[in-house]
């Protein structure tokens, strides 16, 4: 017993000892940073190691395309692709919850009311998060009961997560919740800390529309668009409106009320399109014909208020004469303001009309445009925000114009950009082939399936594919590289940018 | 200093966000509840799970201009005749099994899913049975060994042995059958049933 006891504390003291020795290697100072944002720095570590799970099960998967014998049987295709998008999907909260956190303090004016809850939510999600992924790839499918239901894995695309884990996850949401409104209401609110509140309650609260079993599989993809639509083209939209707004006023200096104003014509836009928009996923399932008019007239609609957020970065950018503390945060903001755009809007667009949507819904289309626009709408913004906070981690360095090796992280923009931009445009050509070889003219049956599947157009698509993949690859590895070491010896220190009025 | 006209002041825009979440959300709330109630099973668009004893295919009606579910006579499943509760019993029992499984991330369901493996929705229609004797024998036999019993149509991909049980197996067959009966409006365009004849 004390000799466990001992064994754990040697354990622990060890831990933080290796700790200690990471934060002096990489020159991080915790010190200059506040209660928010030491959590927020664990949330972002959180989120590059699963990032780089994202990316090493989204290659076997690409790979399994190419050479289907590869792994069989062992680590099938289906589980590859369910932990490259669940890892994707935690990646992307990580983020979101650790740029919060980052922002609280700053924003309410006073100090974060239950840190400690909000270390030990971050810990017990993290193990369960550990757990899960293990019985993914060492258990992986369970008999068809309620007990696989609850332990290993509930089967549905992007909310594979078993139940306990389902319910883990909203109590770790409702301390964050907690501490986001008690410390705004501790302190000061403003139209951000509005906003963002109001956001994460419908966030959170979406989510339990997702944790039922129902037999009907209309009523259940009903439901579950209810979270996966309203979470990535609604709440998670306004939610990077947000951190798009404080880190404009943040880096760039940019007049808090011309923020607000903006975050709140991005909110009615963004909401008055997507909430409806939601129809575009009710064309087929079973639903009402109804939703054909709603879905196709809403979505289209969708795109405006990406526009206006391009228009209101690279306007404010420009009027600042691009004078800002942090040039790689800033290029990853407007590469967040174009992907957005383009990724979630333009590649949305082109397949959510119903007449067109009829031929390309569930082909490689859908996964051209899952790709384009979480990169551009989310991951982009979270990579933007980990530079934030290594440059305070680093004790308020220089980043600008001149600093050292500012190669690496120019390469690692370049490399990732081309490399998601790639795979978009090989995942197209797959789709328009699709569309076209199995759904016009083979009549979507299996063997219309099978003949697109191996047409060479295809197949040279998914090469394609897979070599963009690899330069994805290559573009993360740089940008870990660059995290761990960017303003690394630095003695500079940022300029000081005075907030417009 | 010049006045901000109101139509440009954060007050109004606060407003107008407000406004349009709360109206877009009733709207939402409305339709989901009338959604629900056309979509329940036993209704217009969704089958009661006892359709599994009838005859299914999927054919083209001029007069909607598009293709519908035709729900025929007797054609029951396993030779067996299914009371509503057993019907549902059995379906749940498939349903559960494609996600105990993990089907949908290599298949669609609804056209929901990965694109890895062929499309679920209307799959008990599929030619790819061969035959409409066949077929029940043919689905079984391939969710409890598709390795052996694979069709790979040249690509070389071939589903896994997910250890189905017999009793798992007839669920998904009578699940899929069910699922085949929705009325997907018009999704898939063009699909050619395993009952249409060759010409």
């Amino acid at each position: 017993m004390s000799a466990n006891t001992e064994t754990v504390k040697q354990g622990s003291s060890a831990l933080k000892d290796k700790l200690i020795a990471f934060h002096s290697w990489a020159g991080v100072d915790d010190s200059t940073l506040n209660g928010g944002q030491k959590l927020a720095v664990k949330y972002f570590m959180g989120a590059v190691v699963l990032f780089i799970f994202q990316i090493l099960f989204g290659l076997l998967a690409a790979a399994q395309f190419l050479a289907p014998g590869f792994l069989y049987d062992i680590l099938d295709f289906s589980v590859n692709r369910m932990i490259h998008i669940n890892a994707m999907i935690l990646w992307m909260l990580y983020g979101f919850i650790g740029c919060t956190y980052w922002l609280l303090e700053d924003e309410s004016g006073t100090e974060i009311v239950g840190l400690k809850f909000g270390v030990l939510g971050f810990w017990v999600l993290t193990a369960a998060i550990a757990v899960v992924v293990l019985v993914y790839l060492l258990v992986q499918t369970g008999a068809g009961n309620d007990t696989t239901i609850w332990l290993i894995n509930e089967g549905r695309e992007y909310i594979e997560a078993p139940r306990w884990a389902d319910i883990g996850i909203v109590v770790v949401m409702l301390i964050f919740f907690y501490n986001v409104v008690m410390t705004f209401s501790k302190g000061q609110w403003s139209g951000i800390a509005g906003v963002l509140t109001l956001d994460l309650v419908a966030l959170a609260g979406l989510y339990v529309a997702g944790m039922f079993y129902m037999t009907n599989i209309t009523h259940e993809q009903f439901w579950w668009w209810w979270v996966i639509h309203l979470w990535v083209e609604a709440t998670w939209e306004v939610l990077v409106g947000v951190i798009m707004a404080w880190s404009l006023m943040k880096i760039l200096g940019v007049s808090r009320r011309i923020v607000q104003t903006w975050l709140y014509i991005e909110v009615a836009l963004m909401f008055g399109s997507g909430i409806l928009g939601l129809g575009h996923h009710y064309f087929w399932i079973g639903t009402p014909e109804y939703w054909l008019t709603i879905g196709g007239f809403f979505s289209a609609l969708e795109p405006i208020p990406l526009v206006a957020m391009v228009v209101h970065a690279v306007y404010d950018s420009g009027e600042r004469g691009f004078k800002n503390l942090n040039h790689p945060a800033m290029a990853w903001l407007i590469a967040h303001a174009f992907g957005n755009f383009f990724g979630a809007g333009v590649w949305g667009f082109m397949h959510t009309l119903p007449q067109i949507n009829l031929y390309t819904h569930g082909t490689q289309w859908s996964a051209s445009h899952g790709h384009l626009a979480f990169f551009g709408a989310y991951a982009t913004i979270n990579i933007a925000f980990f530079y934030i906070a290594i440059q305070h981690w680093r004790g308020n360095v220089w980043m600008g114009a001149g600093s050292q090796n500012a190669w690496r992280w120019k390469w690692a923009l370049a490399l990732l950009n081309i490399g998601v931009l790639g795979m978009t445009i090989a995942l197209l050509i797959a789709g328009y082939e699709q569309s076209f070889i199995e759904r016009a003219i083979g009549g979507s049956t299996w063997g219309g399936y099978f003949s697109a599947q191996t047409h060479p157009s295809f197949m040279s698509a998914m090469q394609w594919r897979m070599f963009f993949g690899w330069v994805t690859a290559s573009g993360l590895g740089l940008l870990v590289w660059d995290l761990l070491t960017i303003g690394k010896g630095e003695t500079r220190t940022a300029e000081v940018i005075t907030q417009a009025e | 200093m010049s006045e901000t006209p109101q139509w440009a002041t954060e007050s109004f825009w606060k407003k107008v966000a407000v406004w349009v979440t709360a109206g877009s959300f009733l709207i939402l709330v409305v339709l989901t509840f009338d959604t629900l109630k056309q979509t329940s099973a036993g209704g217009e668009r969704v089958s009661a799970y006892s359709v599994i004893n009838k005859k299914i295919d999927y054919q083209f009606d001029k007069k909607l201009n598009k293709y519908m579910p035709v729900i025929g006579g007797e054609e029951l499943l396993f030779g067996t005749v299914f009371s509503e509760e057993e019907a549902e019993q059995l379906v749940t029992l498939g349903k559960k099994t494609t996600q105990a499984k993990n089907c949908m991330n290599c298949h669609t369901l609804l056209g929901n899913g990965a694109y890895y493996a062929p499309d679920l929705t209307k799959a008990w229609l599929d030619q790819g049975w061969l035959t409409v004797d066949l077929r029940e024998e043919q689905m079984l036999k391939f969710l409890m060994d598709p390795e052996k019993n694979a069709r790979t149509f040249g690509t070389g991909r071939k589903m896994p042995n997910l250890d189905i049980t017999e009793d798992e197996a007839k669920g998904v067959v009578a699940f899929l059958k069910w699922m085949s009966s929705i009325d997907t409006n018009g999704f898939p365009y063009n699909f050619t049933t395993i009952y249409a004849e060759d010409d």
